[in-house]
């Protein structure tokens, strides 16, 4: 067990790895240290002196990936690619193209993240289980089929949609919420209200219908129609027996869901004016401050690559059946 | 003679129809496809969905006709002299259209208005007042339009209504003559088939969506040479117009960006699947490395370099239209490229079950060469699982469009696409009065659209993979069945 799960952490360390190598590339390809002084320095002030002097500054000032000039390791180790990547391994964010520092800010704002996106989670797995559930206890009637019906229609309809109708019908006409905006403490509820329901309400056609189709699988088994035989109620089988066997895959989606979640965050801040991580990352984009995008990138990854480490972790938990590879 | 102009992304629809026309013949020719479609063809909401399906399919290539119209000589030119064309660049559907999208106003207008939304000072009998003026375009052939409007508006209604269900009814009348000929039944008892819906294709269905579009397209059709049908956005566009511009748009990415991780993933999944080791390996990493990053991000860096590249290149684009299309196609083409994991995850799985398959077994102790066995074993045996992919991930492309416009990281902003107008419409909800109307139309074209594709999609799914037919809904089989045995 323990050998396993250090050999998971050792690949997501070479896929951590090989992500930021992609990132860099990316990024110093369209952005050279050069346009990155142009535009920063803007306006009439751009010389050659004064891109040389923004550039040693910031030590944007070497070579990409190997330098000439210096001696043996010095070769690899002196170059922006070593400069500008390892310390994101060590956490060390640096400073920001506008000179801000990327890790007090990400301290800062990680909260407000959190506090949308955990309840939005959470709540959100318990409503599309239950929805499901009830999809399936209602099977091949008529309930079944609107509900189904439904949840296709949610599943068609854009998120923005669903945010700015939400904004509109809540906010503007029923004015029972703010429209955007954050506060600390208690008065958090009120901000967070409508961002955590439309984002229930946007995942929900999709996941309702994953869900559903993973209960019919197991509720087919042999196991389900022992425990039918044996005279137990229906609420019974699937709350009992369904609900446990089905957990598992459950389990391994809404992992496989987090970084989707880090992206959906991403519009909701930005529309509901919330000051965390998503927001933050789009400002960055619309901004073209690189440094911000890439930390952003190597945050994202590390947080997705740790959910699959925890996926195959919960999975042997869960189930005693699956050995460790 | 205009001049023709072949734009990248129209290239890639005709090469697209011209595939999917092959595929066709292929499916009609092998048995097995054409029972697999005829599996599509008996589902009644399948069938409905293709009908709407076809005609944004039919906008989006009319749309994708373009031309630039040769300008009229300068008077005192010589003969000789070189044809001058127009820097503008026109598609067929333009031209069909024309009207309320040349026509421009200044502003907003309500949907069929004959007055701008906003009031201007003007001079009326020399006297300076503040009130609605007049629209240029709609309602312009009317005198006295607080009076007339309504007749006006309800008389060109019916009429187009009216038009509609003629042609309904000619097209149904000819469809019952086809069928009783074929059956060689009587015509009234072709029509109780019908609609009973005792006939080999859904017909019933396709006539009821058939019925809708029909009366929908009448209605337009006669309004639209005099009001603009859905209003104005803020610049004065026709929104109906807008909309029916950004189909093409958005069946580009959704058709072109699928297309594009087709052979990344075909290649990359079946050598993982076939020689397994550290080729797996190799491939494993490089698509978990690529799904790891954040899509939206891994995406916005990609279309930031290309932005990059095209506005280092500004002579390679004779007009405008032609930069922003290459922004278009270089997206989709980016959306391929970014999104092969998935396929490639499925079809290394896939190619792994097959290879131990007897049939795959013996034609490698036959000695037939590693590339002759994925060729002719293995890729014609994972097909299906493009065709269910393929269809399954065009609506999700479509509304990730919308997503990535918002980000500022979508199509070029001269593009017109559902992205674009939600993004413009986003503050327009919180005016009061509030404006509807733009949203409204782009949230109209977008759900029929996707929501057509998605059920699509799932016919084609069930079709193709019978394992997906358990989770059919069938709400009559709980009657017919005691509710045990129903699963």
């Amino acid at each position: 067990m323990v050998n396993y799960i250090i050999r998971r952490v050792l690949y997501g360390l070479l896929v951590l790895i090989g992500v930021n190598f992609l990132t860099f590339v990316l990024f110093f390809a369209i952005n050279t240290p050069d346009d990155m002084a142009r535009i920063n320095i803007g306006g009439k002030r751009v010389t050659a002196d004064a891109i040389a002097k923004w550039k040693t500054e910031r030590g944007y000032d070497k070579p990409l990936l190997f330098n000439d000039q210096a001696q043996g390791a010095e070769k690899l180790s002196k170059t922006l690619f070593v400069e500008r990547s390892m310390p994101l391994f060590a956490l060390q964010f640096g400073a920001s193209d506008t000179g801000r520092d990327i890790g007090y800010e990400l301290r800062e704002r990680a909260l407000p993240s959190l506090a949308l996106a955990l309840p939005t989670f959470l709540l959100g797995v318990f409503v599309v289980v239950v929805v499901s559930l009830i999809m399936v206890f209602f099977r091949n009637t008529y309930v079944e089929f609107w509900s189904v019906a439904f949840a296709v229609f949610l599943l068609s309809v854009s998120g923005l949609f669903y945010i700015i109708a939400g904004q509109f019908l809540f906010s503007t006409v029923l004015k029972l919420v703010p429209a955007s905006g954050f506060a600390g403490g208690v008065d958090m509820v009120a901000f967070l209200l409508l961002p955590v329901v439309i984002g229930i309400v946007s995942r929900m056609g999709g996941e309702a219908l994953f869900y559903r189709t993973m209960f019919l699988e197991e509720i087919g088994k042999d196991y389900v129609r022992t425990a039918r035989s044996k005279g137990l109620s229906e609420s019974a089988v699937l709350l009992r027996h369904v609900l446990g066997n089905a957990l598992l895959p459950i389990l391994t989606s809404t992992v496989a869901v987090l970084p989707l979640l880090f992206m959906g965050a991403l519009i909701m801040e930005s529309f509901f004016g919330i000051p965390g991580l998503g927001s933050f990352t789009i400002d960055a984009i619309n901004g073209q401050d690189f440094a911000v995008v890439r930390a952003m990138v190597f945050l994202g990854s590390a947080l997705y690559i740790l959910g699959l480490v925890l996926t195959d972790i919960s999975y042997t938990l869960a189930d005693p059946r699956v050995r460790l590879a | 003679m205009p001049k023709f102009v072949l734009l990248a992304t129209d290239l890639a629809l005709y090469f697209q129809v011209l595939v999917l026309l092959a595929y066709v013949r292929h499916a009609l020719r092998t048995p097995l496809l054409r029972q697999s479609w005829r599996y599509v063809q008996r589902d009644g909401a399948a069938m409905s969905a293709a009908a709407v399906l076809a005609v944004f399919l039919l906008i989006a290539l009319l749309d994708s006709v373009h031309f630039r119209p040769r300008l009229p000589p300068t008077p005192d030119a010589a003969p000789s002299a070189e044809i001058a064309y127009s820097t503008r660049t026109l598609s067929l559907l333009d031209l069909l259209l024309s009207g309320p999208s040349e026509s421009r106003e200044k502003t907003y207008s309500v949907p069929l208005a004959t007055h701008q939304f906003s009031k201007e000072s003007m001079q009326r009998d020399g006297v300076a007042v503040r009130d609605f003026p007049r629209l240029q375009y709609g309602g312009k052939h009317l005198d006295q339009p607080q009076e007339q409007w309504a007749g006006d508006v309800l008389r060109r209604s019916v009429n187009g209504l009216g038009s509609g269900l003629l042609v309904w009814v000619l097209g149904a009348a000819l469809l019952v003559h086809g069928q009783s000929r074929r059956s060689m039944n009587g015509f009234v008892q072709a029509a109780c088939d019908l609609w009973e819906g005792r006939t080999a294709l859904p017909w019933r269905a396709i006539g009821g969506t058939l019925t809708l579009l029909l009366l929908l397209v009448g209605w337009v059709a006669a309004l639209w040479p005099y009001y603009h049908v859905m209003g104005t956005d803020q610049t004065g566009n026709d929104v109906l117009f807008l909309c029916l511009k950004s189909v093409r748009t958005a069946v580009v990415i959704g058709s072109l960006a699928t297309i594009a991780t087709i052979p990344l993933a075909l290649l990359f999944g079946i050598l993982a699947g076939y020689f397994k080791g550290w080729v797996d390996d190799g491939i494993q990493y490089s698509y978990t490395v690529l799904s790891s990053i954040p899509s939206v991000l891994l995406i916005s860096a990609f279309v930031l370099m290309i932005q990059v590249f095209i506005d280092k290149n500004p002579l390679w684009f004779e007009t405008g239209l032609e930069r922003a299309d290459i922004r278009l196609f270089l997206l989709s083409a980016i959306l391929g490229l970014t999104g092969w994991a998935q396929l490639a995850r499925l079809l290394r799985a896939e190619t792994l079950k097959l290879g131990e398959l007897d049939y795959v077994q013996a034609a490698r102790a036959f000695g037939v060469s590693h590339a002759g066995i994925m060729l002719r074993h293995v890729l014609p045996n994972v097909t299906h699982i493009i065709v269910i992919v393929a269809v399954l991930d065009f609506s999700g492309l479509v509304l990730y469009e919308a997503v990535l416009s918002y980000v500022g990281v979508g199509v070029d902003p001269n593009t017109q696409s559902f992205g674009t107008m939600i993004n413009g419409a986003r503050n327009e909800m919180s005016r009061d009065p509030v404006i509807w109307w733009t949203l409204g139309t782009a949230f109209a074209f977008m759900v029929a659209l996707v929501l057509s594709m998605t059920l699509f999609a799932s016919a084609v799914r069930e079709a193709f993979d019978p394992r997906a037919r358990a989770f059919r809904v069938r709400p009559a089989a709980a009657q017919a069945m005691p509710r045990e045995e129903a699963t």
